[in-house]
């Protein structure tokens, strides 16, 4: 049986990730909200229907709202650059949260050093895998 | 397991009480978006970038595209946003662990109704 070992203070991974974890969660909030109401300025009420919205303010892309395509009156304003910079920042904070949270799911049942560290590696691995994989495809598709 | 026993899957037991169940629905909704996000994303590389056309991408979008699976995510990406900001309330401002079960009854005051309202209008579409 092992001491459990006390946390370190000051500047370390697991206090940056904490902070990371809550200011990116607000940033998610926020570009979630900024999408929907960007949604109802373009006309959303009475152009896409609430499934489609909601797919929309997940992750706007543009193929999110092609099942409304027929309906939506200025299709090009969805597709701006300001929207591609706006899927850039979700993917961003969001593939981050999420991968962190894999490790710290993964770190409850975990113990000892290698293990760790071999997780570590792994998550590391998966974070940069799906952030390239992922920015590929919403900046190509 | 943190002093090193064999716990099994007591670790992951329901033990009863409000924080325990949202801790729960927060791992679960946080995992269930990685696998759907990562499939998702994988699924979409395979159709529109490199366009393979193969049966297991179009089976892999039946699943996500079926409307059980995007309720399941809509509860996913709500439950953990809301629970997201409770938790983020609690750790800013501390007095409000005092209130800490009055927060999680409030929680599930606003999740219930914003979710059966989607629940309601996706199954009248669908069904």
């Amino acid at each position: 049986m092992r001491a459990r070992s006390v946390p370190q203070r000051g500047l370390t991974l697991e206090y940056m990730m904490w902070l990371f974890t809550r200011l990116s969660g607000l940033a998610l909030i926020g570009l979630a909200l900024f999408g929907i109401g960007m949604a109802f300025y373009y006309g959303a009420r009475n152009q896409v229907d609430m499934i489609t919205a909601f797919r929309w303010t997940f992750f706007p892309n543009h193929y999110h709202i092609e099942a409304a395509a027929d309906t939506i009156v200025d299709f090009d304003r969805w597709t701006t650059d300001l929207w591609q910079i706006m899927q850039l920042l979700i993917l961003f904070f969001g593939v981050t949260h999420g991968i962190n949270g894999l490790r710290v799911v993964g770190e409850d049942y975990i113990s000892g050093p290698l293990k760790r560290l071999f997780w570590r590696s792994f998550i590391f691995m998966a974070w940069i895998f799906v952030l390239i994989v992922a920015v590929y495809v919403a900046i190509k598709a | 397991m943190a002093f090193g026993k064999r716990v099994g899957l007591k670790g992951i037991q329901y033990h009863g009480g409000g924080p325990m169940l949202v801790w729960y629905f927060h791992r679960i909704s946080g995992l269930g978006m990685i696998i759907f996000i990562s499939t998702h994303v994988l699924a979409s590389f395979f159709t529109y970038v490199v366009a393979t056309g193969s049966d297991f991408v179009v089976k892999i979008n039946k699943i996500y595209e079926s409307w059980p699976f995007q309720l399941f995510i809509f509860f996913c990406v709500l439950f953990h946003a809301l629970n997201g900001l409770r938790i983020i309330l609690m750790d800013l401002w501390p007095q409000f662990l005092k209130y800490q079960r009055e927060v999680i009854w409030l929680e599930w005051g606003i999740f219930l109704p914003v979710y059966g309202f989607i629940v309601y209008f996706a199954l009248q579409r669908v069904l």
